[in-house]
């Protein structure tokens, strides 16, 4: 890796954590986040165990981002990769997904048992209400990134109406509107 | 592999190739897909799945695990979590021994930034599709409405509207 230039005093030397710990750390990372995982990993990955730097952070998180899948499962991997290879990766995508996955089927299970209880289906309507409007949420967050531009705003609304009204499958729609997007975005500059 | 293993591995390694921008943006494939393709349930049990699987701890887009529960039990979890969480790992593990190499490119930029428009018009239409299902009736699509308001408006914990929710919800008020 890069030669590490750091300006504040080193506080202790930085040691490459081994399989069990990286298993371990994002087991307990999976367990406690709630609504979003990557706070907490920036907290636990650059400030608590200092395994990578701030600067190291943000950049493998702009890669992660750039990649298909969630931006937490590829940090997973790739911090996993970075310091114990193949094994490592394992080690961590496995402990993020453990504990979650259980508490899901758990939950599914109980979903199973009593969907047919009115007052559950009740509490479930509700339920699904809720997350629809946080994704409403998110949809009017994600679509300020537009703001001021005008061909980027005309792709999204194509892509809506691809996905959302006429519901094409996504393969093919992707392979014609991601290319297309890219062009017309670099065309028309920032 | 029975038809339902095997489709439920085509499904999600695809998904996994396309979930730019993070998971939200293949909802709608994955309910065209599993509702609609498939029959292997209603919009509504979907997105109570989803909704369950959002109130869980951990990554985004759990759902996948509980759709593989449903659908073939352990060997449908075990299937749908290897071919969503396994071909965009492989890229990713690619990616990263590349990257060191390409971080300064100019294209890269132009790629990451081209791909903005398309995850923006694909969260829209995740809200579009689950606001379409589960806003039933009056009381329910004012959850979404308020849900969504409080959310934008206010830096409250996801999983407070969400509780919120459900709790209304379970009152039934206005239900059909």
């Amino acid at each position: 890796m890069s030669t590490q230039i750091s300006l504040a005093p080193p506080i202790e030397a930085r040691t490459a954590p081994t399989v069990a710990e990286l298993f371990t750390a994002f087991l307990a990372l999976g367990l406690i986040g709630f609504g979003g995982v990557l706070p907490l990993a920036r907290r636990m990955v650059v400030e608590q165990r200092r395994w990578l730097s701030a600067a190291e952070f943000t950049d493998l998180l702009g890669l992660c981002q750039f990649l298909p899948g969630g931006n937490i499962i590829n940090m997973s991997v790739a911090i996993g990769l970075k310091f114990r290879g193949l094994a490592g990766a394992f080690a961590a995508i496995l402990g993020l997904i453990a504990a979650p996955s259980a508490i899901v089927i758990a939950l599914g299970v109980v979903y199973d048992r009593l969907q047919d209880d009115p007052q559950i289906h009740h509490l479930f309507a509700g339920l699904a209400a809720g997350a629809a409007g946080l994704m409403v949420a998110m949809a009017g967050k994600t679509a300020l990134l537009l703001r001021g531009r005008p061909v980027g705003i005309a792709i999204a609304a194509l892509c809506f109406l691809a996905v959302a009204i006429l519901r094409l499958p996504l393969v093919p729609t992707m392979l014609v509107l991601a290319p297309l997007s890219v062009f017309a975005t670099w065309r028309a500059g920032p | 592999m029975t038809p339902d293993l095997a489709a439920l591995a085509v499904i999600f390694s695809q998904l996994s190739l396309l979930a730019f921008g993070g998971g939200n943006t293949i909802l709608p494939e994955m309910q065209r897909q599993v509702v609609e393709v498939h029959h292997w349930m209603t919009a509504s049990q979907f997105w109570a799945m989803f909704a369950l699987a959002q109130a869980a701890p951990g990554p985004n887009l759990m759902v996948v695990t509980l759709v593989g529960w449903h659908v073939a039990g352990w060997p449908g979890v075990l299937v749908a979590s290897l071919a969503k969480f396994g071909p965009s790992s492989v890229l990713a593990g690619i990616a990263l021994r590349l990257w060191e190499r390409c971080r300064d490119r100019p294209w890269r930029q132009i790629v990451q930034a081209g791909l903005v428009p398309v995850t923006v018009g694909l969260v829209a239409a995740s809200a579009s599709v689950i606001t379409e299902a589960s806003a039933q009736d009056t009381i329910l699509a004012a959850i979404v409405a308020g849900g969504a308001m409080v959310a934008l408006a206010t830096r409250i914990h996801p999983l407070a509207v969400l509780a919120a929710a459900a709790l209304i919800g379970l009152t039934g008020i206005g239900q059909i």
